[in-house]
């Protein structure tokens, strides 16, 4: 019965397709790594090639590293998203265990209310949202960032984290409670390690648009303290237009962490994805 | 349990709700109120609707406001058209139960998904570039040289030419939506439309499609969202003036030069609120028109 959906002929047809959409999908990147080993003749003269011992250059990489700030660009992206997905990820799961742990009057006007979000870009409040850190004097500091981005991330981690809680069984629960644990203990203690995947699942969705996010990092924190990689590399880039050089060394340098981040997660990112969590 | 305390409840709750609440809904309904004024000599004045008419009808907004709607639409339209189908293209070859090596095909396609739009846009726009000369010398290669122009640098092409870029980027969501929907079909479905001689394509076409039309529902308004609120690759590749000539202004980018500024322009938070409460409006309108219209109606089947 199997053989009408296995023929050797359709087999190789879909390696060809699924080879040429990867070398499709790869083939900008490699040519920017690559060429950011090179020397600026060669990179014009053999686009294409691979550095030997006669084009291999660092010099980009080295412009880039006298001249702008990569690491403290980089550590910003870090503690940003760091202490975002922290925020997320606690405030979350604490309104997702209030949501489907206790009856109480109101609770799917709540459910609802904190869904709003998972829809409605936050961007669209954006003036209003520059308006209330100029006040509160939280423009150009990491924690206009960290704000809007745990803001961001709520709708969903709530969304996603109180359907799995649902699952966790009431008896172990209800032990806890003969036992006399508080409610409180009885989320950190007994609650929180079970809904673990799920929360590793809300992590990897909200990290990579925090990484990669111009458009707040711009309005809200451009200064040059508190850039992020993102706008770092933008606003580097930009300036730098005809080194290639630098520009090359600078796309590589922003294109390694994120690659390294998708590399260690990349299980748990398609895991999360086909588990059908945002359905 | 009614004699126990429950300040627990508001304790979990608090934090959620107060920072969405306070960084997010307060905003954005200060936003659509903030459009309804404007900077007046002393503070603001209450103008009422007198912004959306300037955005909608005045000569000196309305062609950019129009041009920019437009070319949203259109960057859309390239997106259904272009993105979606690849996607489920490649999700349906992937999903084939014996295919050797699905994973890294599925790994790596997904790589541009990742990368940050600022190296996106300057990747392929120094990759396009008639400077450094590799999109020529490979159309060359195939001896199609006479194809090629400064797509970007055109004003008839470049929106087009951003548009597919972002296909590239995006094409892994949909990618993997449509595969985790297909891998969900349990295979007697499938074996008994085999029985009744239903194979290959036909079995795409007539027993899956129809099974995944509800995901085909998420990642169109998925991608609607998506695109009426994108700013960042057309400002990466274009930079706020989107050009050339405004060719690739879309909301994002208009509203982004008018509450902020930009170079010769002064901010205007009043009117920039105008253009997200109309973006505000062409968002909800296409979500409402998924969960009435789309939603409801599309069957969805339990296994």
């Amino acid at each position: 019965m199997h053989k009408a959906r296995h023929n050797p002929l359709n087999s190789l047809a879909a390696h060809a397709a699924l080879l040429t959409w990867t070398a499709v999908a790869l083939f900008p990147v490699v040519v920017i790594l690559v060429n950011s080993f090179k020397t600026r003749k060669a990179i014009f003269r053999e686009p294409l090639a691979l550095p030997d011992a006669d084009s291999f250059s660092l010099v980009g990489y080295q412009t880039v590293l006298k001249q702008g700030d990569f690491f403290l660009y980089f550590q910003n992206s870090m503690i940003v998203t760091v202490v975002s997905l922290f925020f997320v990820l606690l405030f979350g799961a604490m309104a997702a265990f209030a949501l489907s742990e206790y009856r109480f009057r109101g609770n799917t006007l709540m459910g609802l209310y904190l869904a709003l979000g998972i829809m409605i870009p936050i961007r669209i409040g954006t003036v209003a949202i520059l308006d209330l850190m100029v006040q509160t004097g939280l423009v150009n500091t990491l924690w206009a960032l960290i704000l809007v981005y745990t803001a961001q991330g709520l709708p969903l981690a709530v969304f996603i984290l109180s359907e799995f809680m649902r699952q966790v069984s009431d008896d172990l629960k209800n032990a806890g409670r003969i036992d006399g644990l508080s409610e409180y203990t009885i989320f950190f203690r007994l609650v929180l390690p079970l809904v673990r995947p799920a929360m590793a699942t809300v992590a990897v969705f909200n990290m990579i648009p925090i990484w990669n996010d111009l458009w707040f990092p711009l309005i809200l924190a451009p200064g040059e303290a508190t850039k992020t990689l993102t706008l770092g590399s933008q606003v580097f880039i930009g300036q730098f237009v005809t080194d290639w050089n630098a520009v090359l060394s600078a796309l590589s340098l922003a294109i390694l962490p994120v690659l390294i981040l998708y590399v260690v997660f990349s299980r748990q990112l398609i895991r999360g994805i086909t588990s059908g969590a945002v359905k | 349990m009614a004699t126990r305390s429950r300040t627990h409840v508001v304790v979990f709750l608090a934090p959620a709700v107060l920072v969405y609440t306070a960084v997010m809904i307060w905003p954005l309904f200060n936003t659509l109120r903030l459009a309804l004024y404007t900077a007046g000599e002393e503070g603001r004045v209450f103008v009422g609707l007198a912004n959306f008419a300037t955005l909608f009808g005045d000569p000196r907004w309305s062609g950019a406001f129009w041009n920019a709607l437009g070319n949203n639409f259109w960057f859309f339209f390239i997106h259904m058209l272009v993105q979606n189908p690849i996607g489920i293209v490649l999700a349906a070859i992937l999903s084939h139960p014996r295919l050797r090596f699905a994973a890294l095909y599925r790994s790596a396609i997904f790589i541009p998904t990742i990368l940050s739009f600022v190296i996106v846009g300057f990747a392929w726009k120094l990759i396009l570039s008639p400077i450094w000369g590799i999109a020529p010398s490979m159309l060359d290669a195939v001896g199609l040289k006479s194809l090629f122009a400064p797509w970007l640098g055109r004003e008839g092409s470049a929106l087009t030419t951003l548009a597919l870029i972002s296909v590239w980027q995006f094409v892994g969501i949909p990618m993997m939506l449509i595969y985790a929907a297909l891998l969900s079909i349990p295979e007697e479905i499938l074996e008994a439309g085999e029985i009744d001689g239903i194979t290959g394509w036909a079995a795409f076409w007539r027993i899956k499609l129809p099974l995944i039309l509800p995901s085909i529902g998420i990642i169109s308004i998925l991608t609607f969202v998506g695109n009426f609120n994108a700013f960042d690759l057309i400002y990466a590749a274009q930079g706020a003036l989107a050009g050339p000539d405004f060719s690739t202004d879309i909301l994002g980018t208009f509203l982004y030069r008018t509450f902020f500024g930009f170079q010769l322009q002064l901010g205007d938070p009043h009117m920039g609120s105008a253009i997200a409460t109309a973006m505000f409006a062409i968002i909800l309108a296409g979500v409402c028109v998924y969960l009435f219209a789309i939603q409801t109606r599309m069957r969805r089947y339990q296994f």
